[in-house]
């Protein structure tokens, strides 16, 4: 794991991945500083976290494209399968590598509140509290896209799907205004999840069986708790999508809440797009 | 060292390898050799952990590859047909990336990558960028790869292919320097290749093992020789005249092309071809006639080779042929 580790690291500062990732990251929060700090004399440094985390929909994507899509491109995750370590391994030594280049330029934004406190109250607590549910955010983002990456050989599909994917987790909650609130109307969409859960299952195990019995299986048990209790599918959709918007948790931190559900939930995030992760490398092993 | 029992591999429908068990002693240069689409590069990849068998086991030095990875993948060193390489970098960085993944550290990891890249004979493009090496010495630089750890087996995928002549020589003879103090399997489609360096053969066709001998034995399979091809400067007719005086003659075919010699090939039922041979000379000699060129057709390792693919063939139909291409590709 440590190889892997060191190797993507020195990859990272040999090609212009992590400094372009740097740049972006600092430019922005460093506009967020100059409006929010010093034009508008605002002392809060969690609202330039919170005006800067849109920057993930970029910077995201640019950091973990490759990861794993170049490796299949250039066929040397052959060795990577020959090599004694497990995939899990690589794909920690991978992650661990990608948080360490994140972690850099945020090392230079810890010390902005310091500076700022120079001049002025600032909150620290809560801005020290924000930079670590920042960096916790970003983890989950990056999980999600070593992810993507793994799924394909071409980087650019790989940074394209991350794009939409990261795009559409931050304005979920904005979304779930818009979309229906009615029972009928979460009844359907979750109809059409289940829908396209089974179509990418099918596609992915080409098992039939599994994917239409998992399909009508779930279908079955919404159907029932239709029938039964119609009432608690009321605003279930958008409660969904704000449930599962990474950037919301952020901003309980932002208002002042060190939330404890938060970092588990981002935790669970991590772990669950790694497990993928392997599993997806795992499963190039079998066919 | 390597026991390989009842190896299977389905892709769906197709049978890319089918039941396939050997053994692979230590101390030996074993040829992996089939055509195009075989399994040899299934195989090898389900025996270097790289891909799972749908059935079987392969185990080395008693560990099996599935069950307990980590150590039996220590005791191979694996080159894939195409070289896994990372372009940006120098053959340097690269070895000691791949020994530290191997467990290799301090001082044992630069003392055994500056062995094996005098082995490999890349000292002169050490620091250079892999993506401008020649592709002779990013197949060495991927050898040197395998060689690190000093695992006891090395197993490389069609070493020479898209290599040009000079680069094959040099890579066979390696090859050969290896087979000295490694276990060394290679695949190959070029028979000669493996005729020249390997002590054993292991022919594989359709997914199947077709012959598992070394290569004289092979070569005896064929049956005895029985057809002389003879270059003489006498007419057609000339020549079947003196050819018709000899005894055990069964069949006679002549060719000739415009500006050049006669040329014959005789068939004979007669048990000692010599005794035939000589027949034929003194005829001509009698004849006053002059006998250029006279050789025996003898039994190649081709036509082992076509015949032991094409009997496994009868089994296999031309579909799944072409699927193992695609596969392959």
């Amino acid at each position: 794991m440590i190889a892997v580790l060191k190797h993507e690291l020195r990859n990272y500062f040999h090609t212009l991945t992590a400094y372009v990732f740097g740049a972006f990251l600092l430019a922005f929060v460093g506009i967020g500083a100059m409006l929010y700090n010093l034009q508008a004399a605002v002392s809060n440094f969690e609202y330039v976290l919170s005006f800067s985390c849109l920057i993930f929909v970029v910077i995201v994507p640019i950091l973990t494209m490759r990861v794993i899509a170049e490796e299949r491109k250039q066929k040397t995750d052959q060795l990577l399968y020959a090599l004694p370590i497990t995939t899990t391994q690589v794909v920690l030594g991978k992650y661990l590598s990608l948080l360490t280049v994140y972690l850099i330029p945020l090392c230079l934004i810890s010390v902005y509140p310091l500076i700022f406190s120079q001049f002025g109250d600032v909150y620290l607590l809560t801005s020290y509290g924000s930079i670590f549910a920042f960096f916790m955010l970003g983890a989950a983002l990056i999980a999600m896209g070593v992810f993507i990456s793994s799924l394909t050989d071409n980087q650019g599909f790989a940074a394209g799907i991350g794009i939409a994917a990261v795009l559409l987790n931050y304005y979920s909650v904005s979304l779930s205004e818009y979309v229906s609130a009615t029972a009928f109307g979460s009844l359907a969409a979750i109809c059409v999840l289940i829908l396209v859960m089974g179509a990418v299952i099918r596609c992915l195990t080409k098992n039939d069986n599994l994917a239409f019995g998992l399909c009508l299986g779930l279908l079955a048990v919404t159907a029932v708790c239709y029938y039964l209790e119609p009432s608690s599918f009321e605003g279930l959709l958008p409660e969904i999508m704000t449930s599962l918007s990474l950037f919301e948790r952020f901003y309980v931190f932002v208002n002042g809440v060190f939330d404890m559900t938060g970092i588990v939930y981002y935790l669970s995030v991590i772990v669950f797009f790694l497990f993928l992760s392997v599993q997806s490398l795992e499963k190039r092993r079998y066919n | 060292m390597i026991t390989v029992e009842h190896l299977t591999k389905c892709y769906g429908d197709f049978m890319a390898v089918n039941d396939l068990s050997f053994e692979i002693q230590e101390g030996h240069v074993y040829g992996f050799l089939g055509p195009n689409g075989a399994g040899k590069s299934t195989t090898m990849n389900m025996m270097t952990g790289c891909l799972s068998a749908t059935a079987g086991r392969v185990c080395i030095d008693g560990y099996d590859i599935f069950e307990e990875p980590k150590k039996a993948k220590k005791r191979i060193g694996y080159l894939p047909e195409q070289p896994p390489l990372y372009m940006n970098e120098s053959p340097v960085e690269y070895l000691r990336f791949v020994g530290q993944a191997k467990g290799l550290r301090g001082e044992d990891l630069e003392n055994q990558i500056r062995e094996v890249i005098g082995q490999t004979k890349i000292e002169t493009v050490r620091n250079r960028r892999i993506s401008t090496l020649s592709k002779g010495y990013r197949q060495r630089v991927g050898i040197a790869q395998a060689l690190l750890g000093n695992p006891g087996v090395i197993i490389l995928d069609e070493p020479t292919v898209g290599l040009d002549p000079i680069q094959i020589i040099e890579i066979r003879d390696l090859i050969k320097e290896l087979g000295q103090t490694h276990t060394v399997i290679f695949s190959s489609h070029i028979l000669s290749e493996v005729q020249t360096i390997c002590d054993q053969i292991l022919m594989i066709a359709h997914g199947k093992l077709v012959a598992f001998d070394e290569p004289g034995n092979l070569e005896k399979r064929l049956l005895s020789p029985n057809e002389i091809l003879l270059t003489t400067d006498a007419s057609e007719e000339e020549a079947r005249r003196i050819l018709s005086q000899v005894s055990g003659i069964t069949e006679i075919q002549s060719e000739k092309k415009e500006g050049q010699l006669l040329t014959m090939a005789v068939k004979t039922n007669n048990k000692d071809i010599y005794q035939v041979s000589r027949a034929i000379f003194r005829g001509f000699a009698s004849g006053n006639k002059a006998l250029l060129e006279m050789s025996l057709k003898k039994g190649s390792l081709e036509d082992v080779f076509i015949e032991l693919s094409e009997s496994g063939a009868d089994e296999g139909s031309s579909d799944s042929r072409e699927a193992a291409k695609e596969e392959d590709q």
